[in-house]
């Protein structure tokens, strides 16, 4: 096991001994459609410190991608973005990837400072080229050796020889390992990593999530886009649990797993098999039409006449909840 | 004399070009348990699916659904007997056709055989309200839904013609817990009330603990009984 221990982990969300790397202020996304408009993203603000592994989690449709989108530009024309998000750097100004510009998210950002592992590696891989090629492109581009692609192949756990064949050849777990070496090649500070074990086996789930780890415990930073909640408790050092667009839950990931404050994450954990394997009650609410007040309030069984305004995220020992009835340690129920 | 109450594959053998993927496999599946099976990625278990679901001609060996033996697959197997096994698969975006509804994805196997349309629709609410998805998503085609809900419609179009197998083929992988929790539960319910036999594969050993009644390793032995 390589479940990190609350007493050992590196970067706590108030830790003063780690430097932020990401410091994003209420963020916010919202797609205009022909006759809709989705909130994808609500007032989300988070840090993550270098060194630190933050999981977000969340059911399907939440907002999760969205975030990840949204933080390296890559968002459709119909979007608007508000708020800041500030990529820090070493010696010189932070880059507000919020506000900085295509231009410079091309040359400084993508790849670079911030690497994206995406979600679905057979759309994000050139059917043309062999996965040879095309990490061999990426090395080039970013000053690097051309040999190292045998070694980032092994390191994701894929046999260099699969790297002469072209995507289409490729099984989805593969595939997904590509994608996975691509994101790495130019070890970028900040990696963000969208569902990168979707169609691996266990093994190869493991393998990968023990990689990311590594990379935190270099020094590096990840963010971990999951729906799988048994990878985040095996990861991450600091979890994010997202509903209806909005951050609700942000602590310590082993206070989390023991102790979730928010109903939410509470009936969450409780869908696990190795939990109660009961289904969160009711359905989340659509992104377009969102409650004014707590948009869990519907499915929640503490909700009262309060949930009607919308709650803010207060401090919970060293996170937040965004709840006016969170389920404190100690409490009676 | 009765005939046995499973769905049997006997001395299954496949082979892909020389590749031999699996070499004289028997697995069975008896009406009212829920059967785990795993193994190793690229050990055949996707492919063992494809044979009990009549999608892959074995090579050799012999599938034969509650004692009768069934030669074909897909159309050339009679419409009573193939539609007594339905497949949930894992990834519902290359399973759908997307230029349907959620409605008709739901109801194009009834209507395959010609079944009467208001019969259909009935089947088709009912269906729905099983699964849990609400009528402003029928109406909806696959890209305007999530996977989980998708996966729901896949599950609803898989029961539709009431089979006596089941066969999920990591089918609640990419869920989130809850969307899991609910499928698994929907499913375990069916298993109840048409006393149907369920084929479970997953990697997720917490999963295989809860749901199957006994788990088979491919490319193994069968192992004590999970619970």
């Amino acid at each position: 096991m390589t479940t990190t221990q609350p007493a050992t982990v590196p970067a706590r969300p108030s830790d003063p001994r780690t430097s932020p790397l990401l410091t994003v202020d209420r963020l916010g996304v919202r797609f205009r459609l022909r006759d809709a408009v989705v909130h994808a993203v609500t007032d989300l603000s988070l840090t993550v410190h270098a060194g630190e592994l933050l999981a977000v989690v969340g059911e399907s449709g939440c907002g999760k991608s969205v975030l990840a989108h949204a933080l390296l530009g890559l968002l459709p024309g119909n979007a608007t973005v508000t708020g800041r998000a500030l990529l820090h750097q070493p010696e010189t100004e932070p880059v507000d990837l919020v506000s900085c510009g295509q231009r410079r998210l091309a040359r400084q950002v993508r790849g670079r400072r911030i690497g994206l592992v995406p979600q679905s590696p057979a759309t994000a891989l050139n059917p043309v080229r062999t996965g040879r090629r095309l990490l061999g492109e990426t090395l080039r581009a970013h000053g690097r050796d051309r040999g190292q692609a045998d070694r980032l192949a092994t390191d994701v756990g894929l046999d260099p020889a699969d790297l002469d064949r072209y995507p289409h050849e490729l099984s989805g777990g593969m595939a997904q390992r590509l994608v996975t070496a691509l994101a790495l090649a130019t070890d970028p500070p900040l990696l963000i990593a969208d569902e990168p074990t979707t169609g691996l086996d266990r093994p190869l789930v493991d393998h990968t999530l023990d990689l990311l780890r590594r990379r935190c415990d270099a020094g590096a930073a990840v963010v971990l886009i999951t729906h799988d909640l048994a990878a985040a408790r095996r990861v991450a050092d600091t979890v994010a649990v997202m509903y209806a667009s909005r951050v609700v839950e942000h602590r310590d990931g082993g206070d989390f797993f023991t102790a979730p404050t928010h109903p939410y994450a509470e009936a969450l954990l409780d869908a696990l098999p190795d939990r109660a394997f009961r289904p969160v009650p009711g359905h989340p609410p659509m992104l377009t039409a969102l409650p004014v007040g707590c948009a869990f309030a519907p499915r929640c069984p503490r909700r009262a006449d309060s949930c009607e305004r919308a709650p803010q995220p207060s401090p919970v020992g060293a996170g937040t909840v965004a709840c006016h009835h969170p389920i404190l340690p100690g409490a009676a129920p | 004399m009765t005939s046995p109450q499973h769905l049997l594959a006997d001395e299954v053998r496949v082979a892909y070009d020389r590749q031999v993927v699996l070499d004289g496999v028997t697995l069975s599946v008896a009406r009212g348990e829920t059967v785990g099976l795993r193994g190793p990625s690229g050990c055949g278990k996707s492919t063992l699916v494809r044979v009990l679901a009549l999608l892959h001609r074995p090579d050799g060996g012999r599938v034969s659904i509650d004692g009768t033996p069934v030669t074909g697959v897909r159309y050339a197997v009679p419409v009573g007997l193939r539609t007594r096994v339905a497949v949930l698969f894992q990834s519902p975006r290359a399973a759908a056709d997307p230029r349907l509804s959620l409605t008709d994805l739901i109801a194009e196997p009834l209507r395959a055989v010609r079944a009467p349309e208001p019969g259909v629709r009935e089947r088709v609410a009912e269906l729905a309200d099983l699964v849990g998805l609400t009528p402003d998503l029928l109406t909806r085609r696959p890209h305007a839904v999530s996977d989980g809900q998708l996966q729901r419609a896949c599950l609803a179009r898989a029961l539709v013609h009431r089979p006596d197998y089941l066969l999920c083929d990591e089918a609640t992988a990419m869920l989130d817990a809850s969307t899991q929790a609910h499928v698994a539960a929907v499913i375990a319910g069916y298993q109840r009330t048409r006393n149907a036999g369920v084929l479970v594969v997953t990697h997720d050993e917490a999963l295989m603990d809860r749901w199957a009644d006994r788990v088979v390793d491919l490319a193994g032995e069968v192992s004590a009984p999970a619970r």
